[in-house]
């Protein structure tokens, strides 16, 4: 079980440092690893090793399409392979790349798309993946990982790239607050409980983790107890987790760090419609593109904050009476 | 390595036939594509290519990927002829729960090493495994065949340059510029000028010949074998349709239907063809 030893404080790791190490440390350990990127080593700090060993850590230049295909060949000659770009161009940009040449000849790859959704910052809307959790969600078998803090990084690529199917790691560059204890061990499709309530449950995957946790602190102190578990795995959904708080509770939010079509909010109230129709809501990015600002602007333009969670939250208890 | 050419052209030509009959059963299909790439078939799994019938999966087999996914009936006739699985299952061509496909499938059917027919994908895959197989240290070569038609998208001229600068030299791309695609000409649809220009300014060693000729793209592979440090390219010069005149005259002959007679007058001619050509082992 993950040890959570989360107090609000920053990761003192970034997360690019720790994408970079951990494919690093795989290439060293495991000899059937192979990494492929479509010029953006520089950017997770992988450029060194490529030039020390460039036919373990391979360059396809800016040709993502061609990258993903690369990928799925490698894999069919028995290596497995990770394949890193930024987060629209890991999905939208060569989506049926991924479809194809990966999911359905059975080519296993695994996938990181960095700086999803509001991590685009500066980079802007044309950067900004708003939806490649729907995207992914559409490939038969996916398995779709949406990263809450470093220590989760490393142990979910670390098994990744031994899993079947197209696996699709969606994670930022930044630090991110720290959640779990150095050495946690993560299920993969098994979310984790962060906070026991019996008011209203919060499902939040990735940097919405944390607004998650300020939530429920600042809903503790009005009386509302939440009940919050980490979806990091979006696909497959942890199902059971879910109806068991929901069962508890009675109402549901999603929290996530993109669109409210087709991705975490949407995977949640498929599961609830289906087996126990809950209330369920969402903070997530309204039918919106993306645009250009510092990563905290941006969360209060598209509503990816704690006090919109709180809101929320607020709306769904007090329509339970 | 010598091969007995009458030998290749009695191959083409019944691949020529596997296909048609393949097609027949469905009443439609892909039939200028599968006969404009025959002859290079029959080079290839008839005289070039190391491969193991019995062993599909062998690693260290040579290995070809038809990124033109839609000239699977002639890859079908191909691999049934070779022995990859009884001849006659090619004929279930499209027919529910078939191990035979419009479009090549790596999964379905032995002997298809990749799967393809979402046009481009296939030369990345080739791409791919021809550098994983340089990584694991195996000699295995790869055929890669593309058409003209499929050369209208980006993604194989990423993959281009990505073989170029990773001097797979164990690739050989091979053409098929029969000069038609779906809607019409090539030159009149978005005009890809000179290929061997292309190929030759994408750093490939290039050769262009006449692709319906077994002694010409017998020659050319065993030139392009030859070439070190760089990708290989040969332009083949085909007629979409080639074989059978009267779908080389079809203007639409990319996807055609026809009633069974019709398609029994194709193979008939074809068959005619063969006698002379296997005239000494019918005698042996």
């Amino acid at each position: 079980m993950p040890k959570i030893v989360y107090d609000g404080s920053n990761d003192p790791r970034t997360f690019k440092d720790v994408i970079g190490s951990t494919i690093i440390s795989l290439l060293d350990n495991d000899p059937d690893v192979i990494y492929v990127d479509a010029d953006l080593m520089s950017t997770i700090g992988t450029y060194k090793y490529h030039q020390e060993h460039p036919d373990r850590a391979i360059n396809v230049g800016v040709s993502e399409a061609n990258m993903m295909g690369v990928a799925g060949g490698l894999a069919a000659a028995g290596f497995k392979p990770i394949a890193h770009t930024f987060g629209p161009f890991a999905s939208r940009r060569s989506y049926d790349q991924v479809f194809l040449s990966a999911g359905y000849a059975h080519n296993d790859i695994t996938v990181i798309g960095t700086d999803p959704g509001v991590c685009a910052a500066f980079n802007g809307g044309t950067h900004m993946p708003f939806e490649d959790v729907a995207l992914y969600r559409a490939i038969p078998t996916a398995t779709i990982f949406d990263v809450t803090d470093t220590v989760m990084l490393e142990d979910i690529l670390r098994q990744a790239v031994n899993l079947p199917g197209v696996k699709y790691i969606r994670v930022g560059r930044k630090s991110a607050a720290k959640v779990y204890d150095t050495g946690s061990r993560f299920q993969v499709g098994q979310a984790v409980k962060l906070r026991d309530g019996k008011d209203i449950s919060i499902i939040s995957a990735g940097i919405m983790v944390h607004e998650a946790l300020q939530a429920a602190e600042t809903l503790a102190k009005e009386g509302i107890e939440a009940d919050v578990l980490d979806m990091f795995t979006i696909k497959p959904l942890d199902e059971s987790a879910l109806l068991e708080s929901a069962h508890k509770t009675r109402a549901v939010l999603a929290a996530e760090n993109h669109s409210k079509n087709g991705g975490l909010y949407a995977a949640v109230c498929e599961t609830l419609s289906r087996e126990l129709p809950t209330r369920a809501n969402f903070v997530a990015v309204d039918d919106e593109y993306g645009e250009v600002g510092p990563q905290d602007y941006l969360q209060e333009r598209y509503g990816l904050t704690a006090d919109a969670i709180v809101a929320r939250a607020r709306e769904l208890v007090n329509n339970k009476k | 390595m010598t091969a007995d050419i009458k030998q290749l052209e009695a191959f083409a030509t019944r691949i020529r036939i596997g296909s048609l009959e393949a097609i027949k059963a469905r009443g439609f299909g892909h039939v200028g594509g599968s006969l404009s790439i025959a002859d290079t078939l029959a080079v290839l799994y008839g005289a070039v290519m190391r491969i193991d019938p019995q062993n599909p999966r062998w690693p260290e087999r040579d290995k070809l990927v038809c990124s033109k996914g839609h000239a699977g009936p002639a890859i079908y006739a191909t691999l049934g002829l070779k022995g990859f699985f009884p001849y006659e299952e090619i004929k279930t061509l499209n027919q529910p729960g078939t191990n035979f496909p419009s479009h090549c499938d790596r999964l379905k059917t032995p002997g298809v090493d990749m799967t393809t027919g979402s046009l481009g994908q296939g030369t990345s895959l080739a791409a791919g495994m021809a550098l994983g197989d340089r990584l694991r240290g195996r000699d295995s070569r790869m055929f890669l065949i593309v058409g003209d038609g499929e050369l209208n998208e980006g993604q194989p001229w990423e993959s281009f340059m990505f073989m170029s600068a990773q001097k797979l030299d164990n690739i050989t791309v091979l053409i098929d510029w029969n000069k038609k695609q779906l809607d019409g000409y090539v030159s009149d649809i978005n005009d890809p000028h000179d290929f061997k220009k292309k190929f030759e300014a994408f750093g490939f060693h290039t050769q262009q010949v006449n692709g319906n000729s077994v002694g010409e793209v017998y020659h050319a592979v065993m030139a392009a074998d030859e070439v070190r440090g760089m990708p290989r390219a040969i332009v083949l010069d085909t007629i979409k349709g080639a074989g059978v005149k009267e779908v080389e005259d079809t203007f639409s002959n990319h996807s055609m239907a026809a009633a069974a007679e019709v398609f029994d007058g194709w193979i008939n001619s074809l068959t005619n063809k063969l006698s002379p050509l296997e005239g000494e082992v019918s005698h042996a």
